[in-house]
């Protein structure tokens, strides 16, 4: 296939798993703000709603405080933010227009539908939390009609697998940030943890990543800060985790380096992250520092990024 | 301006045989139902996505072209005439552009002066003596066609570069058989899906001898912000290959290929949709972002097909279409089975005398215009314009021709009020390969939606039917 078309496809899938992730971190982050300030402290939660983001900076040439209105202004329409969701949906929509031809017709249907009731519903903003809970779910709704629609209607060919590999690397990407900023403020140093602050605080982690009941299946335990941080690293059975997402990226890529007949780079960077993932144990992790373990890693998973970018998409 | 021949009910009350059983059918369906699936029709198109750009209109990127849901029929016979005509006039356009670009006899004879090629914009002296597999320049045509009575059919226009609206063709057709399944039902409708097929075909069929067996054929678009980008899209998934930019293609000694995850692949007939200036910037404009430096010299080694081949505008050219029933009698001493409008070449100069006399009963056309900008329809022009138009006509008379204001033929279509005629115009695509010329039954019907209007182009509030030609 053109090289254009998979990148188009590469891009497609990214934007729109990060606008669903978005959307859960504001969720998320509006659940928390909800409750009384002593069960969840003094920390901005909307500020890291930005950390996690990936959009911290750029927010301030734009605002002044990091507070609801600002926050999930600047992470769901505001044009300012390239990455706000609306961009995100818009971008999906000219890349999918790009490659329609590379696309099903539930899939185009999925985004065009998607864009036009943006236009027409969303254009203004939601008016209020009720409007803005609807909105979310929107955009939830919209992912995973996408993930759908690709799953059941696409040809298992290169096409599919390059549009996997930018939902798993996006994705890898989302649930490595988010655990890096709320481990640093939840763990400064070796801080007691536990008790009822702590509790809202991670469960709304595992919101974000969908994971909330996946926790209690999994450990059959009250919320451990290592145990929630070996489901969404190591766990290889939630789809959210790191694990997973590599799992995937190295057999999508192995999957495109049968088709055309060739291994290269972005396959041997693939396993290689991966099989650290493997024969990692949150022991190690710890002693080495979650911060330190997470950074080397989204440094690793964006440097994939740039290798498949090199090997196949230019 | 007398009243139009109405394709369905004649010139009065007389309602043709081809129209019978939509009649009936139009009687028995409430305004309502119609309304109500002239809403969903619309609804359709949009969530399909098929859209236009309208150049310097920022407020609305992509408009939807209106679709009227009462078909144009025309009957077998009809057809077959028409079909005749189409392949004559086609043929005919072909053996132009290779003599033009070769022999020039048809120069020689003195059957149309020598400037009127040589000193055209649209000539490519690159094509000079350049040949082209099976003599085939026009692969792809597109002629307007448009009656005032019901015995003949008249060329408005010949399209030999890139003609567009082939995608309406197929997706109105699409729409209308899922929305009005019993209309259907009572008629036997010629189909047009096979389209696509045939121009794969077609195009194949072209390929260069350095082809393999399996020649690769790609359709070039100038990309997502073209007007007709929809269409681009529909085709290359319709014909099952790639959709390229200039930007994805390279030449390497003289081949074409295409970038790809698996490395560089040769492409072997590009069906562009890129006007010959911005094909390639080393031999046109410089300045093109779209084209793909060193195609024309692939192509001119012979390792690529272009469909159309280059410097077919000599052929459509206004200019030249007021020669073109001289152009049948010269290559095929056949009489043109198609007629030509009445034309007034304003760069003669009797000509010219009788156009300014009567401006305000002529439209004025730019020779080098398309899609209904830059002309004056006379008697629908306010006295300024008119002579606006005179002055320019005066400074610049080679740049018009002049034809008397038809009284198109009408269609009824859903307006506001109900049915009404609205004039129509019809643009069959005429498809030929290295074998034979293919015709699918139909094309794409345009329709002024404005009262009394003239004009059918999409750009200037056209709208679109579904075209119906009935087996026997």
């Amino acid at each position: 296939m053109l090289s254009r078309t998979a990148e188009n496809l590469f891009w497609l899938a990214r934007y729109v798993e990060r606008a669903e992730y978005l959307a859960r971190t504001i969720d998320a982050t509006l659940r928390v703000t909800a409750l009384p300030a002593a069960y969840v402290g003094k920390t901005n939660e909307w500020d890291s709603a930005l950390l996690t983001a990936g959009v911290g900076p750029s927010f301030y040439d734009h605002y002044e405080e990091a507070n609801e209105r600002n926050v999930v202004e600047y992470l769901s329409f505001s044009d300012a933010n390239p990455a706000s969701i609306k961009n995100c949906i818009e971008a999906a929509r000219l890349n999918s227009r790009s490659v329609r031809t590379a696309l099903t017709s539930e899939m185009w249907d999925t985004i065009n539908s998607a864009w036009i009731e943006l236009q027409a519903v969303w254009n203004k903003g939601p008016a209020n939390r009720e409007e803005l809970a609807k909105f979310l779910r929107f955009v939830q709704e919209t992912s995973l009609r996408f993930d759908g629609s690709a799953y059941r209607t696409m040809l298992r060919n290169d096409a599919y697998w390059f549009s996997r590999l930018g939902v798993h690397l996006e994705r890898a990407d989302n649930t490595a940030r988010i655990l890096d900023v709320k481990y640093h403020m939840l763990l400064p140093e070796e801080e007691h943890v536990g008790g009822p602050l702590d509790y809202y605080q991670w469960t709304s982690i595992l919101r974000s990543v969908s994971a909330t009941t996946a926790y209690h299946w999994v450990y059959r335990e009250t919320l451990k800060p290592w145990l929630i941080a070996d489901l969404l690293i190591l766990n290889d059975t939630l789809p959210r985790s790191l694990a997973s997402c590599y799992s995937n990226l190295v057999r999508n890529l192995d999957q495109i380096g049968v088709a055309y007949g060739r291994q290269g780079a972005s396959q041997r960077h693939a396993r290689g992250i991966r099989n650290r993932l493997e024969h990692s144990h949150m022991d190690d992790i710890f002693q080495h520092g979650v911060h330190e373990f997470i950074q080397e890693f989204i440094a690793d998973n964006s440097r994939l990024g740039e290798i498949i970018t090199k090997q196949y998409l230019i | 301006m007398a009243v139009a021949f109405d394709e369905m009910n004649g010139l009065g009350e007389d309602l043709r045989p081809a129209y019978q059983e939509l009649s009936r059918w139009l009687k028995e369906t409430p305004p309502d139902a119609l309304e109500y699936r002239r809403q969903e029709a619309e609804l359709l198109f949009r969530r399909i996505g098929i859209t236009f750009a309208v150049y310097g209109d920022s407020e609305a990127q992509e408009r939807l072209i209106p679709f009227d849901v009462i078909p144009r029929i025309m009957s077998a016979t009809e057809w077959t005439l028409l079909e005749k005509g189409l392949k004559q006039r086609v043929l005919a356009l072909n053996m132009f552009l290779k003599d033009i670009y070769h022999g020039r006899d048809i120069l020689r004879a003195n059957i149309i002066p020598e400037d009127l090629i040589f000193q055209n914009p649209v000539f490519r002296p690159e094509m000079n003596g350049q040949d082209v597999p099976h003599d085939i320049y026009v692969h792809i045509a597109g002629i307007d066609i448009i009656r005032t009575d019901p015995d003949n059919f008249i060329v408005l226009e010949d399209n030999a570069r890139t003609p567009s609206g082939v995608s309406y063709m197929l997706e109105n057709r699409e729409i209308m058989m899922r929305l009005f399944p019993d209309l259907f039902a009572r008629h036997r409708v010629a189909p047009v899906e096979r389209y696509p097929d045939e121009l794969l075909s077609a195009l194949r069929s072209v390929a260069p001898h350095s082809a393999s067996a399996e020649p690769t054929v790609a359709l070039m678009t100038p990309g997502v912000y073209n007007s007709a980008y929809y269409e681009h899209s529909f085709l290359a998934d319709k014909l099952g290959i790639e959709l390229v930019e200039g930007r994805d293609l390279i030449v390497k000694n003289d081949e074409v290929f295409m970038r790809t995850t698996e490395g560089l692949k040769r492409v072997d007939v590009i069906y562009r949709r890129v006007d010959d200036d911005f094909l390639d910037p080393l031999t046109f404009r410089p300045d093109s972002a779209l084209g793909v430096p060193g195609l024309m010299s692939a192509y001119a080694a012979g390792n690529i097909t272009l469909a159309n081949a280059v410097g077919t505008g000599i052929a459509d050219d206004k200019a030249i279409y007021s020669y073109m029933p001289d152009i049948v009698k010269f290559y095929l001493s056949e009489e043109p089975i198609l007629k030509n409008v009445q034309t007034w070449r304003c760069r003669e100069p009797q000509d010219l005398s009788y156009v300014l006399d009567n401006l305000a009963d002529l439209v004025v056309k730019e020779v080098h215009g398309s899609g209904g900008y830059g002309m004056l329809i006379g008697p629908a022009a306010t006295k300024a314009t008119i002579e606006a138009f005179r002055d320019k006509l005066k400074r610049e008379p080679e740049g018009f021709i002049a034809q008397p204001t038809l009284a198109l033929s009408t269609c009824p279509t859903c307006t506001d009020k109900g049915l009404a005629p609205r004039h129509v115009d019809l643009r069959p695509f005429v498809l030929t390969g290295s074998s034979h010329t293919t015709i699918v039954p139909g094309g794409l019907t345009r329709v002024a939606l404005k009262e009394g209007s003239l004009v059918v182009n999409s750009s200037q509030g056209g709208g679109t039917k579904d075209t119906w030609i009935l087996s026997e």
